[in-house]
């Protein structure tokens, strides 16, 4: 026994954990343990793909799931859960070995007996780990749903990340429960809330344990979010941040998690997480809930879910029940609950299953509350999370709309402006000639991509198809991730009441003003006329002094008023100059005069410096523009070509 | 009730054709093919109007010993081609016109399938597209026992 265990540490990972020493009780639960869950994965009926057992070629390992369900039942909370997984090497090898399970077995047992989750706590003598598999066939049926609920949610999820480990039906599921305990120590089964939490948390820590290696980002990210959320109820209070943290995901990751919290009785009925994400996710790809998707929209997006071509056109078929080539939401719904059904290996049914007609499910779920806040920021999350998909469909619609509209134009440049911006450090003269123009643009640009790939018809999918995105790197950067960045707000607060009221800052400030001499007041007519120019010029004539003007308000009239006289004397000596106007207003103390000359100057060469990075920005933007427009054109060429050649077939 | 329907495309390849299996098919291919002889000469005949102006249901297209030849022509110049049984005198023409509009109505559902793409076969086999389809035009075959 002893030396089987020797065997089977040496047999396992290398330099993995340290040898165990198990009792011959020990030995023997453990080995009956390992080939339930061995032979469960194996012997599983259930209708998964072909790649299920793939899990380590040439060894005996357990599969992820049924280990996962007893290592719930142990009842431990998911942090040590997981804590053990780490400590048995599963999560460094990526399966479950002989070595692996039964250093897990014995940690559970060692946290069970109120040891901390070490190496050193299996070195000792131990009681059994103790699994809570009750034969009650009430509790059975309790505890499924919650435990479908989870492993449901982890098998089909480690099926799509690693391909490595069986799906089991709900039929194993049970035969797995009630299979008898494995020691006569099962406690009576615990408080119906935690058995439903410590599934789903443990599920989650079974996922980033076991597929750290391939999505170790998006684990991290729900784990903490999944841990507090423990203690609300299991479904519903984790599913919703699950939806959240769940975008960054792939498409059919994303899919596996919606799962089968439902899949009781009834396959084919939706249930309200899997209908928020659904719409969710529909809001995704239409803002307006009420509205379409088109049918070139849906197909790259369900495309995602690897599903064969046949077959989503047959959901799509069986989903679309007015035939109109667009999707409602009631429709979408359907058809993405189809494929989520497919996906999990039930066939597709002949017709459309009453619980996913349209009619049933708009009466069933009436349209929530679009909460425009939460639009908003889901958008935001969702461009800052989707960055690649976002990215490519927004650079698309933008080239559409440079075809389109010119004041789509505007807007493609304004994105591309908004883009440049934050690599370009606070380019205030941008910021001021789009100041009418980005202020619509930030707020409308998050639904504008939405509203552009709605409206998207095949000829802008044939462009979309055409090109790749011709914008520059800056690009992904984007504005939405920072929409709400501080620096738009900053910049966009102080020049937007400066436009609006049409005179600037310091027009108000001028009036106390220490020295009130015929220069300055000169200077001041002066002043006024140039700034009531400003805000009409993008940067124009007067760049520098717009800049001195934004970039310092408090102390713009007093040295405006300097400028004049300074250009006046024609860009003499800063000291010189400082002494010109020194003399005319005596009052100004010179040291005063001398620094605002030079922070005249230094203001000048930095406006000089922010103008050229401007204008190198707006070359670049041209230039790019000017291609998207000759690819445009020969879009149109190519177009007007295949109609002469379909014109001349009519007169034959 | 056909004995055959096809469905044809702009470049007079097909796009979905079906006969009752009882007899040759090959018989019916070789119809439905001569067919589109008369089919773009019917076209033609039309074509100097503008396409809006033409009528859709062509019509008989011609008659043999055994069999009547339908033509239908969509103004994407995608044509359908229905093979009645000469001794099915009961058949009007306002029927055979529903028919087409049948066909028509269930190949535009299937184009609105953005999985489909234009030029493919309409395949029912297995679980795939054209299954509408294929279910609308079994009804419209003569059943066989």
């Amino acid at each position: 026994m002893e030396a089987a265990a020797a065997a089977a540490a040496g047999g396992g990972c290398g330099s993995g954990p340290p040898p165990l020493l198990l009792s011959e009780g020990e030995q023997q639960c453990y080995s009956e343990l390992f080939a339930r869950c061995a032979g469960a994965a194996g012997g599983g009926p259930g209708p998964g793909p072909p790649e299920a057992a793939r899990v380590a070629p040439g060894t005996v390992t357990a599969a992820a799931g049924p280990v996962a369900d007893l290592f719930r039942a142990s009842q431990l909370p998911a942090e040590t859960l997981h804590q053990i997984t780490e400590l048995c090497g599963a999560k460094r090898v990526g399966y479950f070995g002989p070595t692996q399970f039964y250093i897990a077995l014995k940690l559970i047992a060692a946290a069970q007996s109120g040891l901390p989750v070490r190496i050193e706590s299996i070195k000792c003598e131990l009681p059994l780990p103790r699994f809570m598999m009750s034969k009650n066939d009430g509790e059975i049926r309790f505890g499924n749903p919650a435990e479908l609920h989870g492993t449901k949610v982890q098998i089909p999820y480690l099926t799509t990340e690693k391909n490595s480990f069986k799906r089991m039906d709900d039929e194993d599921k049970q035969q797995e429960t009630q299979s008898p305990t494995m020691s006569p120590l099962a406690s009576p089964p615990s408080s119906p809330p935690h058995y439903q939490r410590v599934p789903l948390s443990h599920g989650y820590s079974k996922l980033r344990s076991s597929a750290e290696q391939m999505h170790p980002a998006p684990y991290e990210a729900r784990q903490p979010l999944v841990q507090p959320e423990g203690s609300s109820s299991g479904g519903p209070g984790t599913k919703p941040l699950r939806h959240q943290t769940s975008l960054i995901r792939s498409f059919s990751v994303e899919r596996e998690l919606q799962d089968n919290s439902s899949y009781l009785d009834e396959p084919w009925r939706i249930t309200e997480e899997q209908r928020e994400y659904y719409v969710n996710q529909f809001r995704s790809l239409q803002p307006d809930p009420s509205s379409f998707i088109s049918g070139s929209v849906a197909k790259n997006f369900f495309t995602k879910s690897k599903l064969s071509i046949p077959e989503l056109s047959y959901i799509w078929e069986l989903s679309d029940a007015d035939c109109d080539g667009a999707l409602t939401l009631s429709e979408f719904c359907a058809a993405f609950h189809l494929i989520v059904a497919r996906k999990n290996g039930y066939p597709l049914p002949e017709g459309l299953p009453p619980t996913l007609q349209p009619e049933y499910l708009q009466a069933a779920f009436p349209k929530p509350k679009w909460d425009c806040q939460l639009f908003d920021s889901y958008s935001e999350s969702l461009p800052a999370n989707q960055q690649p998909r976002d990215l490519n469909r927004m650079e698309k619609t933008s080239v559409k709309d440079t075809a389109d509209l010119p004041v789509s134009t505007q807007d493609v440049t304004g994105d591309d402006k908004q883009a440049l911006k934050s690599t370009v450090n606070e380019a205030l003269p941008k910021d001021v000639s789009e100041d009418p123009a980005t202020p619509k643009d930030s707020n409308s640009l998050k639904a504008r991509p939405r509203s552009r790939s709605y409206s998207s018809t095949s000829i802008e999918e044939a462009m979309k198809r055409g090109e790749d995105p011709p914008t520059p790197p800056p690009r992904p950067q984007k504005t939405h991730s920072r929409a709400s960045s501080l620096d738009l707000n900053k910049v966009f607060q102080p020049s937007v009441p400066a436009t609006k009221s049409g005179l600037l800052p310091p027009p108000p400030a001028l009036p106390p003003r220490p020295c009130p001499s015929q220069s300055e007041q000169v200077s001041e007519a002066e002043l006024l006329p140039q700034l009531s120019r400003a805000p009409s010029q993008a940067a124009e004539s007067s760049p520098s002094k717009k800049d001195v003007l934004y970039s310092q308000p408090p102390s713009k009239p007093i040295r405006r008023k300097f400028r004049p006289e300074n250009q006046a004397t024609e860009n003499q000596e800063p000291s010189t100059v400082a002494s010109g106007p020194a003399s005319a207003a005596t009052v100004k103390p010179h040291p005063t005069v001398q620094k605002q000359s030079s922070k005249q100057k230094k203001a000048i060469q930095t406006a000089i410096r922010k103008n050229k990075e401007a204008n190198a920005v707006l070359a670049r933007l041209n230039s790019e523009l000017q291609q998207q427009l000759k690819e445009v054109h020969q879009e149109r060429i190519a177009l007007e070509n295949q109609l002469e050649q379909l014109r001349p077939v009519t007169v034959l | 009730m056909a004995v055959c329907v096809a469905v044809i495309a702009k470049e007079n390849y097909p796009l979905y054709i079906r006969s009752t299996p009882t007899e040759n098919e090959l018989k019916f291919h070789y119809m439905v093919h001569t067919s589109l002889d008369v089919v773009d000469e019917k076209i033609s005949a039309m074509g100097k109007a503008l396409v809006d102006q033409r009528e859709l249901y062509l019509g008989l297209l011609y008659p043999t010993e055994d069999y009547k030849v339908y033509g239908y022509v969509t103004n994407s110049k995608v044509k359908f081609v229905m093979v009645v049984d000469s001794s099915n005198t009961a058949l009007r023409d306002n029927e055979i016109r529903s028919m087409f509009r049948k066909l028509h109505n269930s190949y535009t559902d299937v184009m609105c399938n953005p999985f489909y793409n234009p030029g493919d076969r309409i395949q029912s086999r297995f679980v795939c597209l054209g299954r509408a389809f294929d279910n609308m035009v079994t009804s419209m075959m003569i059943p066989v026992c």
